[in-house]
């Protein structure tokens, strides 16, 4: 029985992951994975509330390797014991194999300790320390605060419930430290020092979490055909791969129009998606922005040219759903007022959207390249077969990000599994039930709540009003920007992701 | 507008247009701007272009700068060619002028180094 143990010890790593963005923690975990092609076994329970997952890991390598493009993942850990008290845990650990702790028995160590949902003082940390060192684990090396040959870690898990926190810890684990996840990326690419942003900008933790879902690879080439300012992108070029993006707004690629900042009433020539790339020292990756319709798929040569499509359509909440096109029964330009003239757009289904998204994807990614959208989503309603599907395209994952009661928003992978043959007549996305049927999903999303709106939360109002005024369509909404505008009470990241706002009210409450 | 992007690109979102590649170049303005050599990304392109478009259009508007034509079945370990190839696709270009439908002679506006690919709603 010896035997097997060792083995199956010597893979049990520990990953710390950030309380957040529940539903994609696994998920994107799974997709890294698969990017560097190491085998994980993932727990099936997509909710998991406990932050600390257990994973079998082949070795330390791909545990780096994780680490390395996870943005959800805090710290990853060779587990050394686990147990539900200490006298348990202790147990595990003086039944370590003697390889672990031989091997990092005489440099110079620290033990530090993290619990999730209790504060414990430094007394307690320091009194759980000793006892631990106190014969149940033994380093004959000098404990070193600020530079340790070798870091370990105490980890403490007091249940999800933050009413109520269990009173004594439901599971320890004690492992030593390998790697951190990309957590800092999030500093660093934060949109409130972004020089180039818009009302629908996504934040930067989504957007790694997007590029790691679409499996970006350095040297691979990423669209997004909804591309905006770019946000995106920038994940992608990050991870080494070559950008590209389209967009229907003349304007706003132009860095022309109405600014999203506060106290800032036009852009600046030089906001755009080439400076924004370049302020992260990433402009070498930079393709080319185009303006153009996501309809109008023959602009491209039929050629699978992309390796991963990396894209949030709008939902025509904040950003209208449009294409070029009239209700009028015939129009002609005329040749000399042709080179200025700003094309009518009519509106663009949202259903009709990302079937077409599907189908551009079919075409021109790469065989294995990913796709990778949201889906807005009217909870009540909602059913897979709201998915939309592709006999090309295999769903890999499907994770939902709460925004309130009623609205969420689902990140939808897909991988193309198979080349595209344009002659077969069943090579075309569909819808099997279409959520937007009978109205957009603008209508159901200002659909009056039930309760009234002194009984909503507040932030659940706001964020309504916010949504109106951004989208800015009609007369009322118009009105409604200027007095918002005047009060100048939105602050940076409040105005560019209204979505973050409402999913961090989510997580408060 | 890199020549890369235009090697991507065709005209036949037109109504009647068939092949609508590869798109006639008019440039007013050329910048030729570093960027950084990474032979890998090249190599990984270069089956994905058409490449006799991709000497067409550099030659038409003067910047073939010593690009073979053809392409040496050696090519991913011909470093000087990696580097040339670079250079066309990746460093030149087109900040100001038009692509040209080769078929109906419809312009498309490049400005600022963006190409305008939207169709009026009389062509749609």
């Amino acid at each position: 029985m010896a035997a097997p143990m060792v083995t199956c010890r010597k893979c049990r790593y520990l990953l710390h992951f950030a309380h957040e963005h529940l539903d994609f923690r696994l998920a994107e975990l799974k997709s890294v994975a698969g990017l560097f092609n190491i085998p994980v076994s993932v727990p099936t329970d997509s909710q998991l509330q406990n932050p600390f997952v257990v994973v079998d890991l082949p070795n330390e390598e791909a545990a780096r390797k994780i680490a390395s493009r996870t943005i959800l993942v805090k710290s990853l850990f060779e587990l050394w014991a686990k147990g539900s008290t200490y006298e348990e845990l202790f147990s595990d650990l003086r039944n370590l194999p003697k390889h672990f702790t031989e091997t990092y028995r005489n440099g110079s160590f620290c033990i530090r300790l993290t619990s999730f949902n209790k504060q414990l003082s430094m007394v307690e940390k320091i009194r759980r320390i000793e006892t631990l060192l106190d014969g149940n684990v033994a380093f004959d090396g000098k404990m070193n605060l600020k530079h340790p040959d070798n870091n370990f870690h105490l980890l403490e898990y007091y249940g999800a419930n933050q009413v109520e926190p269990s009173e004594h810890p439901i599971t320890i684990y004690f492992g030593r430290w390998i790697a951190d996840g990309q957590r800092e990326n999030i500093k660093t690419y934060h949109l409130q020092n972004r020089k180039f942003i818009g009302n629908t900008s996504m934040d930067a933790t989504l957007g790694f979490i997007m590029a790691n879902m679409g499996q970006v690879k350095p040297n691979s080439v990423v669209f997004d055909p909804f591309v905006g300012t770019g946000s995106l992108l920038i994940a992608g070029a990050h991870h080494g791969a070559y950008v590209m993006g389209t967009d229907i707004d003349y304007k706003l690629l132009h860095s022309r129009g109405r600014s999203s900042r506060t106290g800032q009433k036009w852009r600046r020539p030089d906001e755009n998606i080439y400076e924004n790339l370049r302020q992260y020292n990433l402009s070498h990756r930079f393709l080319d922005c185009l303006v153009a319709d996501a309809s109008q798929h023959s602009l491209w040569r039929q050629q699978p040219l992309f390796d991963a499509i990396v894209t949030d359509p709008p939902y025509g909440i904040r950003e209208a759903t449009n294409r070029v096109g009239t209700t009028k029964e015939s129009v002609k330009i005329s040749e000399d007022h042709k080179a200025d003239h700003v094309p009518s757009k009519v509106n663009y289904h949202l259903s009709d959207i990302l079937k077409d998204l599907l189908n551009f994807a079919a075409k021109y990614l790469t065989l294995h390249g990913r796709l990778t959208f949201w889906l807005p989503v009217y909870r009540p309603d909602y059913v897979d077969e709201h998915i939309p599907r592709h006999s090309c395209l295999h769903l890999v994952a499907n994770s939902e990000q709460i925004l309130n009661s009623k609205i969420s928003r689902r990140l939808v992978t897909m991988e193309k599994v198979k080349e595209f043959d344009g002659e077969l007549a069943d090579e075309s996305a569909t819808m099997p039930q279409d959520p937007y049927q009978g109205g957009t999903f603008r209508e159901k999303y200002f659909t009056p709540n039930s309760k009234a709106p002194h009984e909503r939360p507040r932030a659940a109002r706001t964020t309504a009003a916010r949504s109106a005024c951004l989208a800015g369509d009609t007369t009322d909404g118009r009105r409604h920007a200027k007095t918002m505008r005047s009060e100048k009470q939105d602050d940076l990241t409040k105005r560019t992701d209204v979505v973050s706002m409402a999913s961090s009210s989510v997580a408060d409450t | 507008m890199k020549l890369l992007t235009h090697n991507m690109l065709t005209s036949s979102i037109i109504k009647g247009v068939k092949k609508g590649f590869p798109l006639g170049i008019a440039a007013t303005d050329i910048k030729v701007s570093e960027v950084d050599f990474n032979p890998d990304f090249i190599k990984k392109m270069i089956p994905k272009l058409e490449w006799s478009a991709i000497c067409e259009a550099a030659e038409s508007i003067g910047h073939l700068d010593g690009l073979p034509k053809e392409l040496a079945p050696d090519y991913e370990t011909d470093e000087d060619f990696l580097k040339k190839a670079h250079h066309v696709i990746m460093e030149v270009e087109i900040k100001e002028g038009d692509l040209i439908c080769p078929e109906t002679g419809r312009k498309f506006p490049i400005k600022n180094g963006i190409p305008n690919m939207l169709l009026k709603e009389d062509e749609v």
